[in-house]
């Protein structure tokens, strides 16, 4: 014998076998799901490409201004602080890092928007990995490292030797590199060595953009980070800079609260559309469950049926949902080498989260109903 | 309780409603029926059969009085132990039949077998005996909704008895079929469906079928006003 498994085996046949309503049901999760995972897929996408050059670069602290709050809207610093940096007890090493955007001029003569990262000269700390050319011949005369990310094209597709004017100075690659994560902005990356991306950048009085730091130890950070704070600067793990990048772009921008609203609204129609579709179900069959209930079936092998009934539907359409969504993702990104969304255990985890919502409230209204029907009821008709 | 009795009511009243909305639906009724008889309980409506059939069965619960099914006091029984009572010892056809519409004809059957957890391949197996008892083996794959009504009567009467009830209770079991349907039913459940261990209470207004009575208990305003024996049916 095996309890309750026929009760279940009769719980989904009952639903499987009414084709409409299965079929609205499934239909209205699936729907929810991909709209729901969609959104958090895109806002994922977003929060990881906002955090890009801090995964690229890789340094495990990075010093910058208080109000800095997103690695783009970088504020110089004075030199003093590097050498500030270099002091502080427990620091391995410090290097300067130039992070800015520079008008880069094409060969065809069109203008073109570049994000440029100064390396420092001697250390090259934060380089990208190599594709084609050695990155030593970035201290070539002009030398500039293109990143080969999804904004490669809008360079004209260079290659090793191409030339292309910044500030109305020569600039050649000598390399092309790859980066993990491509940038929020849609502009393509360059690297080169701090001290060029300073001569050809117009820039302010100041032109550290960031201090990278590699502690000794892990145990060093945190006097690290007291030590630069006592120079009014601020010192941050990258898991920290991502998350205040991750904070900037949730709570301070338009960005967060559109998605996540978006992300309600879908959560809503899966909501009441297998509510409502449930319901519909359970009262054309209440007469059916009361008559269960006469010939003998206990409250909570009703409300097993029930949650079978809700929770497996739920699971199907959320795998149809994920499907469906992680299908776009393919597609788009395929087509569209901008496109940011990207599938997360988190997001998966989420979504499920929310269907199981969506489930347990279906269940919660079907078994209310049935737990309400009395037999007498069904001989009174 | 006689030694035959399957089933002895003891002045049973129920009542709906409090202060002046109150109405008393039964009015301490007392009965019995035995093994191998079929009782029928007739009376116009409104006179309380329903009422007496939901509280004899272990459905509606009385102010007073108490229900005897095979030396067990049912109402001092908690839900758990009614569900038992009724999924074990009683089986039930609805007037309006309730099987469920989406499942084959053959599930509907095997519903009190699959509650009494049994293994479905062999509730199935058993669910097809019942139907070829009451003569659709042929239509065990069918849905509800494709047989006609006597035929979907005899589904209900099948899994009425799947459970192998001691006490059937039948609610207006004509109500929806012809008269020569309703009969042939009704003769069908007799010579086929009562025996020495099973006591039959049917609940109906339709005269046509008294013929197959053992006993008739005539019920007006909740009460008891007499009972008729068919000589012609006795044993």
């Amino acid at each position: 014998m095996k309890p309750l498994s026929g009760i279940y085996r009769i719980a989904l046949k009952l639903l499987m076998n009414d084709k409409s309503k299965f079929t609205a049901l499934l239909v209205g999760i699936t729907f929810a799901v991909f709209l729901m995972v969609m959104m958090m897929s895109m806002f994922s996408g977003i929060l990881a490409r906002s955090c890009a050059p801090v995964y690229n670069i890789g340094a495990k602290v990075w010093v910058m201004d208080p109000a800095v709050n997103n690695t783009n809207s970088s504020i110089p610093m004075p030199d003093y602080i590097l050498s500030a940096s270099r002091s502080i007890p427990g620091v391995k090493y410090a290097v300067p890092l130039y992070f800015g955007s520079a008008l880069l001029k094409l060969k065809d003569g069109t203008y073109q928007a570049a994000t440029v990262v100064g390396l420092d000269d001697s250390t090259l700390f934060g380089r990208p990995e190599m594709i084609e050319g050695r990155i030593e011949d970035i201290f070539a005369e002009n030398a500039f490292v293109v990143v080969k990310d999804a904004e490669f094209a809008k360079l004209e597709n260079p290659k090793i030797g191409t030339e292309f004017e910044i500030n109305d100075n020569r600039a050649t690659v000598v390399g092309i590199a790859k980066a993990a994560s491509s940038g929020l902005f849609g502009v393509p990356t360059l690297y080169t060595t701090y001290n060029r991306a300073i001569t050809y950048i117009p820039s302010a009085r100041f032109t550290t953009s960031y201090v990278l730091i590699e502690p000794k130890s892990e145990a060093d950070v945190p006097g690290i980070q007291r030590a630069i704070a006592k120079l009014g600067y601020e010192a941050l793990t990258r898991d920290q800079f991502v998350k205040k990048v991750a904070n900037f772009y949730t709570f301070k921008t338009g960005v967060g609260m559109n998605i996540m609203m978006m992300t309600a609204i879908s959560f809503v129609v899966g909501l009441s559309i297998s509510g409502q579709t449930f319901y519909t179900f359970i009262l054309e069959n209440i007469g059916k469950f009361g008559a269960m209930k006469a010939i003998g079936a206990k409250g909570n092998e009703l409300i097993a049926m029930i949650l079978a009934q809700a929770f497996v539907t739920s699971l199907i359409g959320y795998g149809l949902g994920v499907g469906a969504a992680s299908t776009f993702i393919i597609i788009a990104k395929w087509r569209i080498p901008d496109y940011a969304a990207q599938l997360t255990n988190q997001t998966l985890g989420l979504a499920l989260v929310m269907v199981m919502i969506i489930a347990g409230f279906s269940s919660y209204i079907g078994v209310r109903k049935v737990l309400q029907i009395q037999p007498f009821d069904i001989f009174r008709g | 309780m006689s030694e035959t009795a399957i089933i002895r009511a003891t002045n049973l009243v129920k009542w709906f409603g409090e202060g002046e909305a109150r109405t008393v639906a039964v009015k301490h009724v007392s009965f019995e029926a035995s093994y191998g008889e079929m009782l029928y309980i007739v009376g116009p409506s409104g006179s309380g059969k329903t009422t007496l059939l939901s509280i004899i069965s272990g459905i509606l619960r009385p102010n007073e009085g108490s229900v005897v099914v095979e030396n067990q006091d049912i109402w001092k029984m908690n839900d758990d132990e009614l569900a038992d009572l009724r999924l074990n010892k009683i089986g039930f056809v609805f007037q309006d039949y309730h099987l469920f519409p989406r499942l084959t004809t053959v599930e509907n059957v095997a519903i009190p077998l699959i509650l009494k957890k049994m293994e479905w391949n062999q509730a199935m197996k058993l669910a097809r005996d019942y139907l070829d008892i009451v003569g659709l083996k042929d239509r065990a794959e069918l849905q509800p909704v494709k047989l006609s009504g006597g035929e979907q009567q005899r589904v209900a009467i099948a899994r009425a008895i799947a459970g192998k009830p001691d006490l059937l209770i039948f609610d207006e079991p004509t109500a929806s079929l012809d008269g020569d349907t309703g009969r042939k039913i009704v003769e069908f459940v007799k010579s086929n469906i009562l025996n020495e261990k099973r006591a039959i209470i049917i609940v109906t207004h339709d005269s046509r079928i008294y013929e197959f009575a053992d006993r008739i208990m005539k019920m007006e305003d909740g009460k008891i006003v007499g009972y008729e024996t068919n000589h012609f049916n006795e044993k």
